[in-house]
């Protein structure tokens, strides 16, 4: 089924050796094209009793790739909410693709407070809020007050709200 | 004119240089880690910044259109200081990483005993990861400074052919150009190199393994020299062609010697793009 050796070999060596992860990771990005998933079945390949640890070390030692990578492969991985702290430390850049990732089915696991100032943050940088899992059953009145209050700022400085956000109030209750 | 400029310190500019560079052509950098003008005390110092090589930094081109990979390594200046060289130990996960394209920049500051041994060992380093090396050279005492670099070079086993010793002038060039290594050259507004200098250079010594970079960084440095000296190359004779060539190709070229390089237009970025909170003055 696999096409590609190299990602045969690399889960293999993983599965065999879970330090090997480290470099096979950071390698997979060139070894692999991004349908493959590489690095989310490298992860898979893991011991499960081992992911939580390897999935933290990744991610800190990870570059914006491997970083991307967690994320996205969070909802796949056998983990309750011990990988929290990586969306926090997603949530903290301004790198619209870790933000879009961290905001993924995984995101669960984030608390309301945490999660409404993701999206507010979404609406203020642009991430299309299309992109958030769960949005609907999980907007509250909360969120509503907090995206109607940067509309009056942006309106008052001659600026619109983006047309996601604003479908957004209309659709809270 | 399409540029690639081989070395430049983004981390310092703005990113109004960003978009200045990209009018101006600039398409692909790497940026070589190296100091930051205030010395660094520890090696958590050294992490934050490499991760913002290869984190935001990328990011942050990528809005412009612009690749960017980096070269990691710890420079020779801070190389004398005890604080900061257990980094050597945090390096090689970091030399195993897509967007690093070399070990750089190593090299002699002081030409120290502490110099000789992480430019040795990280010589090595680039050995054991199939990486070319990127070799900055003193700015004082130079030409004694690049004699002992290539000796260093020699005795590491490295192909010179993977190696750019850079920084170098009108006087320093042809000891370089001998044994095989690719020459680089800073074109600054006062000091290092200027156009007019560098197409000269280019005259005697011709277009191959020649990088022309802006060395770019929080000192008087102009990101669009790159750019001026094709221009000059231009006004003097040398064909769009020779341009492209030392412009475009031969980094591409000397960089690619890392399986890494990826110089592909970054136009897929789509959303990333339009929602950048770069391009939208920081909404």
């Amino acid at each position: 089924m696999d096409q590609n050796p190299w990602l045969t070999d690399a889960v293999a060596r993983v599965a065999d050796s879970p330090p090997a992860i480290v470099r096979l990771f950071a390698a997979a990005g060139r070894h692999t094209r991004p349908e493959e998933d590489g690095r989310t079945r490298l992860l898979l390949a893991l011991p499960p009793e081992t992911v939580p640890y390897w999935v933290d070390d990744l991610y800190r030692h990870g570059d914006a790739g491997e970083k991307l990578a967690i994320l996205t492969a969070l909802p796949a991985l056998p983990l309750g909410a011990e990988a929290v702290p990586l969306l926090h430390d997603a949530l903290r850049t301004n790198d619209t693709r870790l933000i879009t990732a961290a905001l993924g089915p995984y995101a669960r696991h984030l608390d309301q407070h945490a999660w409404r100032h993701a999206v507010l943050k979404c609406v203020f940088i642009g991430v299309p809020l299309e992109k958030i899992d769960d949005l609907d059953r999980r907007a509250d009145r909360e969120l509503a007050a907090m995206v109607s209050a940067l509309r009056a700022e942006r309106e008052a400085a001659g600026r619109r709200l983006p047309d996601d956000a604003r479908r957004l109030l209309d659709r809270i209750p | 004119m399409r540029i690639f400029d081989p070395h430049i310190h983004m981390t310092s500019r703005t990113t109004d240089d960003y978009g200045r560079m990209a009018a101006a052509g600039v398409r692909a950098v790497v940026e070589p880690a190296f100091w930051l003008g205030q010395p660094r005390t520890n090696p958590g110092s050294f992490t934050d910044y490499f991760d913002s090589l290869l984190g935001w930094e990328p990011f942050r081109a990528a809005q412009f259109g612009i690749r960017h990979h980096a070269t990691i390594a710890l420079n020779p200046k801070e190389a004398n200081d005890p604080r900061c060289r257990p980094v050597l130990d945090l390096i090689p996960r970091y030399l195993d990483k897509d967007t690093v394209v070399a070990v750089g920049e190593i090299g002699y500051d002081a030409m120290t005993p502490e110099e000789d041994e992480a430019f040795a060992v990280q010589l090595a380093l680039a050995v054991d990861h199939e990486l070319p090396a990127l070799v900055h050279t003193p700015h004082r005492d130079k030409a004694q400074g690049v004699k002992r670099t290539l000796d260093v070079v020699r005795e590491s086993g490295i192909h010179p052919g993977r190696v750019v010793v850079d920084h170098l002038n009108e006087v320093t060039v042809g000891d370089v150009h001998d044994t095989g290594c690719w020459m680089g050259f800073s074109i600054y507004p006062d000091t290092k190199m200027s156009p007019p200098r560098m197409v000269e250079i280019l005259r005697s010594h011709g277009l191959d393994r020649m990088l022309v970079n802006s060395a770019a960084d929080w000192g008087r440095s102009d990101p669009l020299l790159t750019r001026r000296t094709g221009e000059a190359m231009l006004a003097a004779g040398f064909s769009d062609d020779d341009v492209d060539r030392v412009l475009w190709r031969n980094p591409v070229e000397f960089y690619g010697q890392s399986g890494r390089l990826d110089v592909s237009e970054t136009g897929d970025t789509g959303p990333l793009f339009e929602g950048s909170s770069i391009l939208r003055g920081g909404s």
